[in-house]
């Protein structure tokens, strides 16, 4: 046989298999993830992969996992998620925001494979979004940080100026305000998710400048360790536990819980009941935890903490309730109002009181 | 503008800290580059450095005893990158990426057991009477010992280049190997001697980020810093000084910015972010401007595979 003849009877072969595989008829349905950073982050790719753990654990042969590390968001994107549909995978779940436009394009050339994008707001026939309100978490992390600060300062280190984070940023501070009224954010943009020697410096910046509180919505631990070396600086886990940081300087956390949900989509592919959706659950149905409030945090502060915790939960309390104004001062909410999940999902202005400017 | 809450003492010490893993990388990439050998690997060694020395580090409790390992972890790696392009005359470039990747694998794998885990302190020097200058001495003289080596290591390759006969003959290995050759120097040895100093550099540069400048074990955790190393090493020029001057501008521009935006500063944070490339980039093109003096510096032989039965 030729070489040539030999490669493309290979080549034929291949994608008989994969389109075989593609259809599976009694075969186990094959779960794709496209992760943006290393499962050994600590922080927000290690949560999605302990999902991916949770849907072994529920099912066993009868399904099979793939998953592909660190890919940029961006051309690469497509190419790692068109690879998984060729290889015949079922459901792919892709784990950062800005794969939305690369899932859209993927999606519609694999119109029999199922895409779920996190944290995104594009969907189509074959693909769900789906998210989690962390900004619940934030209200927390605020109410407690308004209450941790002595220098009235807290510094929280951004990665990319998308409605996720600027909805974080808003809620922790709204929190913040209304129990220390002389606190001030300053906030320091990474443009990354990840890069701990980035998001270290970043943290060291802003201790060096008078913060003694540190959020982050970056997924390293590295603030964490900045941190503890300053001594008297306040942080919380983000998107994983960081516990190996409590009781101090990680006082609690926001833990994202993305397995119940991935469990649920591949149980929805296999029962044929798949259907384009948008989910966005928060602290209720368990798809944003609290990570265990330390002891470091005085008694009072922490019933406090817990108890607004609840209400959230329990919809008792919405995070964004009026009155709030934008913070060019113009009105936004009423009284009372809650704000609607559209202005939340897409939301680009930074409520009244914050003095930085949104970069563009 | 309020740029009080900017402390110019700590902020120039950060820039020294932030700055020494780039310069340690890039000085070795210098001499490997020097002596015509152009390996993209920088990456996959540093972060090969950063999991050696931490995990040498833990095991042992002494912070020295990790860096040693991470210089030893980085010039292995390296000697097999050596020993893949002056033996069996792989390709550098494709060889150099492949390092890259095959190091990131690697270390992750390493590194397993070691997420979480804090690394022991290593120690302040605390030199006795210049550390007590008030205002220079926090900003100069109270940091580990490593951004004093890192600083030592690029005079002495300064030095090295200018001034010595070994400085000539790697040199002259970097501009024609065949003439080298037919001197009678050993052109592949010195060739892998060089890289394996660019390796241990690699290493060294590795082992301080996760030791000293995160400090802690995260997957991945050099992002893209080899490869600002060698970016230097090119607009640097191939002179020790200007490498010098090109990490301690990059790492510096970095804080600087950080900080500026920490004091909330209102300067748009987009033209902040990409400062430290654009005027390290900048600085480093005008400095090299003169065309005639920049061509000779560039090592004739770089990246050109040698035989020795031509």
């Amino acid at each position: 046989m030729k070489k040539r003849t030999f490669l493309a009877g290979v080549a034929a072969t291949a994608l008989a298999t994969a389109a075989f595989a593609g259809s599976h008829g009694d075969g186990p349905v094959k779960v794709g993830f496209v992760y943006v950073g290393p499962i050994g982050d600590g922080g927000w790719t290690y949560e999605h992969h302990q999902g991916l753990l949770a849907v072994e654990e529920a099912f066993g042969d009868k399904v099979e996992t793939v998953y592909q590390e660190n890919v940029p968001e961006g051309a690469d994107a497509e190419r790692a998620m068109t690879q998984m549909a060729l290889q015949g995978a079922d459901l792919i779940f892709t784990t950062s925001f800005g794969y939305m436009d690369p899932t859209i394009n993927v999606a519609s050339k694999f119109p029999n494979v199922k895409f779920e994008h996190a944290t995104g707001y594009k969907r189509s026939d074959n693909v769900s979004t789906y998210s989690a309100r962390f900004y619940e978490g934030r209200a927390v992390q605020g109410h407690i940080a308004g209450k941790m600060t002595k220098t009235n300062k807290i510094g929280y280190i951004a990665s990319f100026p998308i409605p996720e984070v600027i909805r974080g940023i808003n809620s922790a501070y709204i929190h913040a305000k209304k129990v220390n009224p002389d606190v001030e954010f300053s906030i320091v943009w990474a443009y990354t998710w990840f890069d701990p020697a980035k998001e270290a410096d970043a943290a060291k910046a802003l201790i060096e400048n008078g913060a003694d509180v540190i959020l982050q919505h970056t997924d390293s631990t590295a603030p964490q360790a900045a941190a503890q070396t300053a001594g008297n600086v306040v942080t919380f886990g983000q998107a994983s536990d960081m516990g190996e940081y409590a009781p101090f300087p990680r006082v609690s956390s926001i833990i994202d819980n993305w397995g119940p949900y991935y469990v649920q989509r591949v149980q929805a592919v296999m029962d044929g009941t798949w259907a384009s959706v948008d989910t966005w659950d928060g602290i209720g149905p368990g798809m944003v935890g609290i990570g265990e409030i330390s002891d470091a945090v005085p008694a009072d502060v922490k019933a406090e903490a817990e108890a607004l915790r609840d209400s959230l939960a329990s919809g008792e309390y919405h995070a964004f309730t009026g009155p709030i104004n934008k913070q060019d001062g113009s009105a936004w909410l009423a009284a009372g109002e809650t704000a609607d999940d559209g202005t939340l999902a897409g939301m680009n202005f930074y409520v009244e009181g914050i003095t930085a400017d949104i970069p563009n | 503008m309020d740029l009080s809450s900017i402390n110019p003492i700590l902020l120039i010490a950060s820039l020294m800290v932030a700055s020494t893993p780039i310069l340690l990388a890039a000085i070795g990439e210098m001499v490997a580059e020097k002596s015509g050998v152009l390996n993209l690997g920088v990456e996959g060694m540093m972060i090969v450095g950063a999991i050696c020395g931490f995990a040498t580090a833990v095991e042992t409790g002494s912070p020295f005893i990790g860096f040693i390992a991470a210089a030893a972890g980085g010039a292995i790696l390296s000697l097999i990158f050596g020993f893949l392009t002056q033996y069996l005359l792989s390709n550098q470039v494709a060889t150099g990426l492949a390092l890259t990747l095959f190091g990131l694998g690697l270390s992750s794998l390493m590194g397993q057991s070691y997420v979480g885990i804090k690394p022991p302190a290593t120690e302040k020097l605390d030199i006795p009477l210049l550390s007590d200058i008030p205002a220079i001495g926090p900003m100069l003289f109270n940091h580990d010992i490593w951004v004093y080596v890192s600083l030592a290591l690029v005079a002495a390759v300064w030095a090295f280049l200018k001034y010595t006969r070994g400085g000539l003959i790697l040199r002259a290995v970097g501009e024609s190997h065949d003439a080298a050759h037919a001197l009678g120097y050993n052109v592949i040895f010195v060739r892998l001697a060089a890289i394996a100093f660019g390796g241990a550099c690699a290493g060294l540069g590795g082992a301080y980020l996760s030791l000293v400048r995160v400090p802690q074990w995260t997957e991945g955790m050099t992002a893209g810093a080899g490869w600002i190393a060698l970016a230097i090493v090119v607009f640097a020029s191939w002179r020790a000084g200007r490498v010098l001057l090109g990490a301690y501008l990059f790492g510096g521009i970095t804080v600087l910015q950080l900080n500026l935006q920490a004091a909330g500063v209102a300067i748009p944070v987009e033209l902040l972010s990409m400062s430290p490339y654009l005027i390290t980039i900048l600085v480093l093109v005008i400095i090299s401007s003169d065309r005639n003096r920049a061509a000779l510096n560039a090592p004739a032989s770089l990246g050109r595979a040698f035989h020795a039965s031509h």
